[in-house]
This record gives structure tokens, sequence and C-alpha cells, in this order.
């Protein structure tokens, strides 16, 4: 079991004519994913032929719209890498054509565009992850999204992040420790996004194959305060964290468009605050997100449940 | 993307917002000049910086001849304000604006933010006006007022009229308030603002509902489709590293420690300022050279790290997905023989073709310390300039 993806994950790309939903699409097909087409308004018709590591020919047809696509490949999820202008309207049409998850990995959306489609999408049965995210994997099984498949080992526990890099940082860190994971999860830089924290722990929460979960949180917003109140409400399984932004200078944007400390609110030690008082154990820096797991599987008795073979 | 206060008002009123009337002076004479166009009896000499807090500052000042005005441009230009916004270091003045004085019965507050629990634009409304709303929200919360907007229709009229009778605006001026609000809201939709805040909004005795100040922040996401904005920016009131930087599409901000830090990624790049911190150290700035950077970027992004004086020694944390260690390892080699490595350098590289980086750093010949991992790197480099 995993969240959000599979092995039965049937994908098209938004945007698959372009270099970087090319370059994306062929590093899901390398890792296994079920890719099976493309979406590019005006190239409906052709066929992108994609060259895979290990020497075979994929060929992937390439739809006009997001429905055709739909109906042409049994596509249940879209993983969108058009440019920041159009990339609204991508989601919309992919809401529209009734796909169960889209993931949106474009940075750069304006922020006034983000809350028309998380209105439009009020009632709809999709889910959204990002924009401005990583994306999501399920170690062995599928990857959506740009991070680097090879540092993911399949196991038991749950990675949910605002930041990529730092999504990467906590999953070597497991997998050197032989610790595998069972979704990996980015839900973006963005102030408005599709997927939030509690929306993810609370998949972790009902995914029978994951023990416990690694939440990485940083500056700007509510979020992480949200979030610790539901595990302590809610959550069945240990939950440690990070916080990144302890030294960022108020009211800059620190790369990140919802990283910001505005009006003296979304600090990280207000953060780590309402964490620790909500029972999740905070890794005092980056390098020790990995570590502060393992103690708290330790004293859980999950560790060994959660170890797999060292990479 | 932040604008001065002359500009926000010249902004809101072409979407009906009532401002008084008011020029931009770049010198005494022009300021002199305008307050006699002007005409009215009292003008009041603003400066213009992107900070608040101007006038505890001394760079707001009424005048009730022109020669007062003469007196006070004279003061404010090349005057260096400290406000709680500027930092120690504060601002120069080099423009102000002038602008017709007003009789000022009662002082309210008007903002326009984007509440991000909701994914809505929310208008916040007080009656505590010129004193910030931070302060506001923390000593007296009941006193702010909130309207969550609904993006499929816009700010309705009930609603602003609800924010108007919370505040305590005189009745007869409730439409005239309703009126300012929706063309606020309006504005800030059109224009892709982040914040609009209008800090006084005040209710004068000649029976007007005007803005005597106005913050507006842009999103700069949505820059690409507001051309008439972009050309408001203020090169001077920004960091020239940080310009400098945009320039080549890198995330640059200047901080004021003596650890250069270059990382992709948002967040590692925040965890590498929180981690050198933590060892001890103090970091210089927040690089994020992005997912896609090549090998001319992360020169680039070398060069600003080293123009500023304070960096003592320089931390490169890198975590490789899309981004090739072998390819930052040629960027840091290549900015390195270019400009000469004078400052200490930790490099701790992980990810893709992390082998073939690491080569390339030992045989570079360059005096590189090479990290195992972040908290490593962080204790070398905080060890390295200390």
């Amino acid at each position: 079991m995993s969240i959000l993806v599979n092995k039965d994950t049937k994908v098209i790309t938004q945007g698959i004519t372009g270099a970087t939903g090319l370059f994306h699409a062929k590093g899901a097909l390398d890792y296994g994913t079920q890719m099976v087409g493309g979406v590019t308004p005006g190239k409906g018709g052709t066929n992108v032929d994609i060259t895979l590591e290990n020497g075979s020919t994929v060929s992937l047809p390439v739809f006009n719209t997001v429905e055709q696509a739909v109906k042409a490949t049994g596509a249940t999820a879209s993983v969108i890498y058009v440019p920041p202008a159009f990339a609204a309207d991508s989601i919309l049409e992919a809401v529209d054509a009734g796909l169960d998850l889209v993931i949106c990995i474009t940075e750069g959306i304006p922020v006034l565009d983000m809350v028309k489609v998380k209105r439009y999408m009020e009632g709809s049965k999709t889910t959204l992850i990002g924009p401005n995210c990583p994306g999501v994997i399920t170690p062995d099984e599928c990857k959506i999204g740009i991070m680097p498949g090879y540092i993911h080992t399949k196991g038991h526990v749950g990675v949910v992040s605002r930041s990529g890099t730092l999504t990467y940082e906590a999953v070597h860190q497991l997998t050197t420790r032989g610790i595998g994971q069972s979704s990996a999860v980015g839900i973006g830089g963005d102030p408005v996004k599709g997927s939030e924290f509690i929306d993810i722990l609370s998949r972790f929460n009902d995914d029978p194959d994951t023990y416990a979960v690694i939440m990485i949180g940083e500056i700007g917003g509510t979020a992480e305060e949200e979030a610790a109140e539901w595990v302590k409400a809610n959550m069945k399984k240990p939950v440690v964290g990070f916080i990144g932004g302890a030294t960022a200078p108020p009211g800059k944007r620190m790369g990140h468009a919802g990283a910001i400390i505005s009006g003296g609110k979304g600090t990280a030690a207000e953060k780590i605050a309402t964490l620790e008082a909500c029972g999740i154990k905070v890794a005092p820096t980056p390098s020790d997100m990995g570590s502060t797991l393992v103690s708290v599987l330790e004293e859980q008795g999950l560790l060994e449940k959660c170890k797999t073979v060292a990479k | 993307m932040n604008i001065h206060e002359y500009q926000g008002k010249a902004l809101l009123k072409q979407y009906g917002v009532v401002v008084p009337e008011g020029k931009v002076a770049f010198t005494v004479d022009e300021a002199v000049a305008a307050a006699e166009e002007l005409g009215t009896k009292v003008v009041v000499v603003k400066a213009q910086i992107h900070a608040g807090g101007r006038g505890k500052a001394g760079g707001v000042k009424v005048a009730k001849s022109l020669d007062e005005v003469r007196a006070y441009a004279g003061e404010i230009l090349g005057k260096v304000l400290v406000t709680h916004q500027t930092g120690p270091e504060g601002k120069e003045v080099k423009r102000l604006l002038i602008e017709q004085g007003c009789d000022i019965k009662k002082e309210y507050y008007i903002g326009a933010v984007l509440d991000r629990g909701t994914g809505r634009v929310v208008i916040m409304a007080s009656e505590e006006g010129g004193t910030e709303i931070e302060e506001v929200a923390e000593h007296s919360p009941e006193k702010i007022f909130k309207e969550i907007v609904d993006p499929a229709v816009g700010l309705q009229v009930f609603q602003a009229r609800k924010l108007a009778y919370a505040i305590n605006i005189p009745t007869e001026l409730v439409n005239k308030a309703v009126k300012f609000m929706i063309s606020l809201y309006t504005a800030f939709v059109e224009k892709d603002c982040s914040i609009a805040e209008i800090n006084p909004l005040v209710v004068t005795g000649d029976g007007e509902v005007m803005a005597l100040d106005a913050k507006l922040n842009f999103d700069s996401n949505a820059l690409y489709r507001h051309k008439d904005i972009v050309a408001l920016r203020d090169l001077e009131e920004e960091d020239a590293k940080e310009i400098e930087a945009s320039k080549y599409d890198l995330s640059y901000i200047a901080l004021d420690g003596n650890i250069g830090c270059m990382v992709n990624g948002a967040g590692l790049a925040m965890a590498t300022m929180d981690i050198i911190k933590y060892y001890g150290g103090d970091p210089a700035n927040f690089l994020d050279v992005g997912g896609g950077a090549t090998k001319e970027k992360v020169t680039e992004a070398f060069k600003i790290i080293l123009s500023d004086e304070n960096v003592k020694g320089i931390f490169v944390n890198i975590f490789g997905g899309i981004m090739r260690c072998d390819v930052i390892a040629d960027g840091v080699i290549s900015a390195a023989k270019e400009i000469g490595l004078d400052r200490p350098l930790v490099v701790r590289l992980e990810g893709t073709n992390v082998d073939l980086g690491k080569k390339m750093l030992n045989e570079s010949g360059l005096n590189i310390v090479a990290a195992d991992s972040m908290s490593d790197g962080a204790q070398k480099i905080v060890a390295l300039v200390k």
C-alpha cells in the first residue's frame, strides 16, 4: 500500500512536448511509471518517441485536450509542466476532465490564479498536489515529478514537505539508515495550493503500510500549526518534524512564494513550539531529520518493522 | 515588488479611490513648485521610501508656507531615515511627495490581503487607524473586522457595508466608504497585488473618505502581465546584489553575517542558513541557484557572493536532483579560477553524479574543503571563518 499513486496509476503529462515535460516523462518511464500519453494543444494526433535508459523506445500519443487523452488512455492522473502563465488553465482542464489526481510542478503561477483554481475545485473529486512542488513518488512503483528516483527505497515511512530539496534530503537520510518510504509527497512552496499537510497526513494515517511520518515545514502561514493540532487529535502514528527558516528575516520572500514572515506571523519559532506542544518531535537541524525519526521509532518499538535493506 | 506611496496613490486613483492631490519632487525647487501649484494653505512634505514608520522618523512634515516647504524639503531630501522597517542602516530619501493638507476628522484602517488559510482575498478594517495593524491585532484583536471575498463574484456591496458600519464610519459617509473598498478590491485583483493597505483611511471635514497613505505590494509571479507596474520599480530601493542576482534568475537575499551560501532549492537554502546559525556561525545570504542551473548561473552566483565584503568564507550545499553535481563542480571551479578564490570554501555535494563532481573538485588544484554531510559542512565553514 501507499498513498496517492501506485503501480497501477496511469498518468498523462500536460506539456509533454516541452523540454521539461519530455525530460521528466522519460524519467518517469525509466522509473517504471505507467506514463500513457501527453497533452499539448495543437500537437494532437502526433506521437513522442522516448528512448529509455535500457535502450527500449516508448511511443506516447499526444492529444489536444485532456478530455481526449483520458478517453483514449484511461489515465486517472496527470502531471503538469506547463509555463506559469498557462498552468492554472491546465489545472482547470484536468479537473474538468475528472481526473482523480493532478500534480502541478510549475513554479511561478500568480497567486490570484490559484485563488480561482481553488474556488473552481470546490466540490470536485480531484486531488491537486502543488503547484511549485517536486511531485509524488511511491518507491519502486510510480514516480510522478522531478525528484531523483534512485535515492528512494520502498518501505513504511511517509514523507510530506513544502520543499523539494528538503524532501530529497530527508529521503536520503532515511534510505542510508536502511529505512524505506511508503510514499513521499511534496505539497509545494506556494501560499495557495491544492493539498495541505493535513490532507496528506490523513492519507498516511489511513494507509496500513505507513508506520510513521516525517513532516517538513517552513516559515510562512500557519499550515504546520494546524497540522500539529490535527496530529494531536487524530494521528495514530508517530510524526517527526522539521521547520526551515529559523534564521530568515521577516518580510522577505525566501525563494518560495509562501515562505515569508508577514506581520510577525509564521515564524519558525512559533511553529516549532506548536509542533512540540502537540507531541511532534522536531529535528534540531536539517541533518538530523533521519536520526530524529530513528530515535522515535526506537522509542515506540517500530524500528525493526521499518528497517529495509540499506542502499 | 513594492512601489512608492505616490505611485500607489496614482494607481488607486485610476480605480476611483479618493486620494489627496499631490506631486512627486526630486529636488527642493521641484518641491516648492509643486506646493505652489497645489495652492492649498497647508501642504504635507512626505519622504518616499519603501518602508513604513516614516512619520516617527521625521520623514513627514506639515508646512504652512512655501518657505516652510523649502525648509522641510531641504531637511528631508538626502536624510537617512531609520524606521522599524528599514533596519539600523536606514534608507536615504531621494523622492518627496508634496501633498495638499486635509482636515482630518478621524483615521481608520482598510487593508486587502491574501488569506492563506482560506485561499482567498480578505478585506480587513479597523477603527484604530494610524496604528500598525499588527499592533492592533496583538492588543485589541476585537477591533479588527474581516470579510472573506468569494473570487467567483468579488467583493460584494453588503460586505463592504458591514465593514463600514462595524468600524463606525459616519452613517452619511457609509456609501462613500463602500465605494472606496470596492475600488480598492478591484485594483487589488486587476493588478495582482499581494498587499493593499490604506493606513490611515480618513474621513475629512468636508465629507470625503480618502486614502491618506497607500502601501501596495505586488505578486512577483504576476508581473509578466503588468508592464505598467514593472515600470514603477525603483532600483535604488533594492539591494544591488539582489538586483544583480535577479538578472540571472537567481533567488538571492542579502543578510548581515559572514558565511556566503550557495544552495539549490529554497527549502534547503533556508535550512542551510539555519544549520550555520545552529553551529554558531552567521549566514551572509540566502541563495537558491534553482533546479536547472547552468555553469554560467553558478559562476554568477559565486561572483555575487564574493562581491559581499563581509563574506569570510563560502559554503556550497547541493543536493543534486535535476541539478547534476558535476555541473555544480564545473561552475564552482570556473568561478573560483576566474575571480580568484581568496576565502575558505567548503563544498557538500550529494545526489546525481556526486562521485564525478567530487573528483572534479579534488583534481581542480583549488583549496576546497569537502564535507560529507550538511552538518559536517556547516561545522567546517564555521570553524574556518572564526
